[in-house]
């Protein structure tokens, strides 16, 4: 029987997890990156869109999670492993970290995408999670969705074709 | 300080740097199309960074933006917000060319690009230099940077600077309409402040009161 899922919405610095036939969707990423992480034989996956690389260098005393990408993949997988999902078989696919605008002059702040990538695959890589597919960089916003049954991400982007990963 | 405890005064200071940065805007914009351009009566919200990117029609909406990055002793963001509708409407009214398209790789050329840069140019100086006049604070804006994207893809870039300190924006958000008998063109202002900025704007302005 065909069933017809909910679509989980994930919004800036947040997170969140989706089982099939759910899925998970995040919008307009710029310099932000979406990492989802999933076990495909679970059928479960998981969805968070963070802003910053590095919560080490905060101002704030006490900070979102969520926002950062050290702390946010962390929670992720502890979220995932809580509703069935298995250590071992965790996946990750990425996408975002563009550079919107390029600044001819400015501090590396504002190479925040790259920045931002650079940082997820390397909290991934710590947590031996391998990357699967990627597309990430450019100049170009994009909207994520991911089906956990199918493990396949679904990138939409301005003006351009809608490309699956 | 903190965004979440702002006096009324000092929204209200920051309600009439919208409405004289705007009002300033709507003449430059006035001017420049020769049109009547009204201006609306500005907002000061705090919102997260979710309810800021519905402020323009939700975060991947596709939208015209000119950015200015704002330098000086108050740093700030200055966003010139447009539909892509609304952009091709200015474009073909400043060029007289009624068949552009910003989506249509042949007609968006690199002059229609640098229309709109300009315009935004001038509408975000103008709004700046009244800030300026207003607060008696020096302020450098960047040269204009355009980007035709998802609203949220473009609008975090202001962001950067500010979720290092927190989880919220103050926008003041002023809103510029074109009356033409055919197109109307609504313009949205967005004013982002960095955090220890807003410290020096009230201080500027001689608003000691921090409860």
């Amino acid at each position: 029987m065909y069933k017809v899922g909910t679509v989980v919405r994930v919004g800036i610095a947040d997170l969140n997890t989706v089982r099939e036939p759910n899925t998970i969707r995040t919008l307009g990423l710029g310099s932000c990156v979406g990492i989802v992480i999933y076990d495909e034989q679970k059928r479960v996956a998981g969805l968070a869109h963070i802003l910053l690389p590095d919560s080490s260098v905060t101002k704030q005393k006490s900070i979102n999670e969520y926002k950062y990408a050290d702390t946010a993949i962390p929670v992720l997988v502890d979220r995932l492993l809580e509703i069935g999902a298995r250590k071992h078989a965790l996946k990750a696919k990425i996408a975002g970290g563009a550079e919107m605008f390029k600044f001819s002059s400015g501090s590396d702040l504002l190479r925040i995408g790259p920045r931002n990538i650079d940082a997820s695959l390397n909290e991934l890589n710590k947590l031996k999670i391998p990357v699967i597919a990627q597309d990430v960089g450019g100049n170009i916003g994009r909207t994520i969705e991911f089906d956990p049954a199918t493990a396949k991400l679904k990138i939409r982007r301005v003006n351009r074709e809608e490309i699956i990963i | 300080m903190t965004y979440e405890n702002l006096s009324p005064i000092q929204f209200d200071a920051l309600r009439e740097i919208g409405n004289i940065g705007a009002g300033n805007a709507a003449t430059a914009l006035s001017q420049l199309l020769d049109q009547k351009v009204n201006m609306v009566i500005p907002t000061v919200k705090i919102v997260t960074f979710d309810e800021m990117m519905d402020l323009i029609g939700g975060p991947d909406a596709s939208v015209v933006a000119i950015l200015f990055r704002v330098f000086g002793d108050a740093p700030l963001h200055v966003f010139f917000v447009l539909s892509i509708e609304e952009a091709e409407v200015l474009v073909q009214t400043m060029t007289h060319n009624s068949t552009f398209s910003l989506m249509d790789e042949n007609s968006a050329n690199k002059i229609n690009y640098s229309v709109l840069e300009e315009v935004g140019n001038i509408v975000a100086g103008s709004y700046i230099s009244a800030l300026s006049d207003f607060t008696n604070l020096n302020f450098q804006p960047s040269v204009p940077h355009l980007g035709i994207d998802m609203a949220a893809a473009i609008l975090t870039y202001g962001l950067i600077d500010i979720s290092q300190v927190s989880d919220y924006a103050i926008v003041i958000d002023s809103k510029v309409n074109s009356e033409d008998s055919d197109n109307t063109m609504k313009g949205n202002l967005f004013l982002l402040p960095h955090p220890e900025s807003l410290q020096t704007i009230f201080s500027s302005l001689g608003i000691k009161e921090y409860v």
